[in-house]
């Protein structure tokens, strides 16, 4: 049963990460990255990490979503215009693609195995939001607060580099 | 506790997620879009994301979700200033063709 259910989940992730950046309208691109983000907080909540899961939805599938879609939308890209790569360049990319899948692939499958065979599970609770929360803020605590600052950082510089010049409009 | 690692297998989440990189390279090489190309690097830090998590699990150790966490913190920090440097290399040239950004090109 859940076997079934990590295949689909897969599939579904592995297509819809293609069909992102296969479709020519970016539109559609970033509805199917939503069907990718979507099916990855699948797996996340099959590999029983429930806080990951909800986090992973709100982050990607709230906030980024909503922001490259208003980008899109703020560039008027939706009408297909865009210009191809010449086919060699296509070409080449998909020989560099197969080929660095194969000799990822092939190192993971012929090298040393870095997994026991004989796998055991201990029993303990280590990723409720309980465990989660005590060991990110006893011994996170520092990273953590670094990333609310890092945060505020990227808002902040966001807002500065998207803002309109005025000294050089009214020149 | 049920643990999925053990009826499903870590290998088969590491092909997964070595697949999923591939594929967000190919984007990358494929297109000349740069928001499509934002996507894909979306594509591929959410892979290893993923092999976190399932080593996570494996290890049965909570630290990796919390490095997942991180990097999803770091991943929007990154979105956002990336699409306001869009938003003004849009306002300037007119397109976000990356293979006209030749500027610097001497």
């Amino acid at each position: 049963m859940i076997d079934i259910l990590f295949y689909i989940l897969s599939t579904i992730t592995l297509g819809s990460a293609a069909l992102t950046l296969l479709s020519k309208n970016p539109i559609h691109s970033a509805l199917w990255l939503v069907v990718s983000f979507f099916s990855l907080a699948g797996h996340y909540i099959l590999l029983n990490s429930q806080f990951l899961g909800m986090v992973h939805i709100m982050v990607y599938s709230g906030a980024i979503m909503i922001l490259m879609l208003f980008t899109i939308m703020l560039m008027n890209l939706n009408i297909s215009n865009e210009v191809q790569k010449p086919f060699v360049t296509k070409l080449v990319a998909t020989v560099a693609f197969c080929l660095m899948g194969l000799i990822i692939l092939s190192v993971v499958m012929r090298g040393t195995e870095i997994y026991e065979l004989q796998y055991t599970t201990h029993g303990k609770d280590f990723q409720s939001v309980q465990v989660l929360g005590q060991v990110l803020l006893n011994d996170y605590v520092l990273p953590f607060e670094m990333v609310a600052v890092l945060l505020l950082l990227a808002m902040i510089g966001a807002v500065l580099i998207s803002k309109k010049d005025k000294t050089e409009k009214t020149a | 506790m049920e643990n999925v690692i053990e009826i499903i297998g870590i290998e088969k989440y590491i092909y997964l997620s070595i697949i999923l990189f591939c594929i967000g390279v190919f984007g990358i090489l494929f297109r000349r879009n740069a928001i499509i190309m934002f996507m894909c690097i979306e594509i591929m830090l959410n892979s290893a994301n993923m092999l976190l998590v399932a080593f996570s699990t494996y290890h049965q150790d909570a630290q990796g979700q919390v490095f997942v966490f991180f990097t999803m913190a770091v991943a929007a920090a990154e979105v956002a200033v990336g699409l306001a440097i869009l938003v003004t290399i849009y306002r300037n040239i007119g397109s976000i063709d990356i293979d006209k950004l030749k500027n610097l090109k001497g």
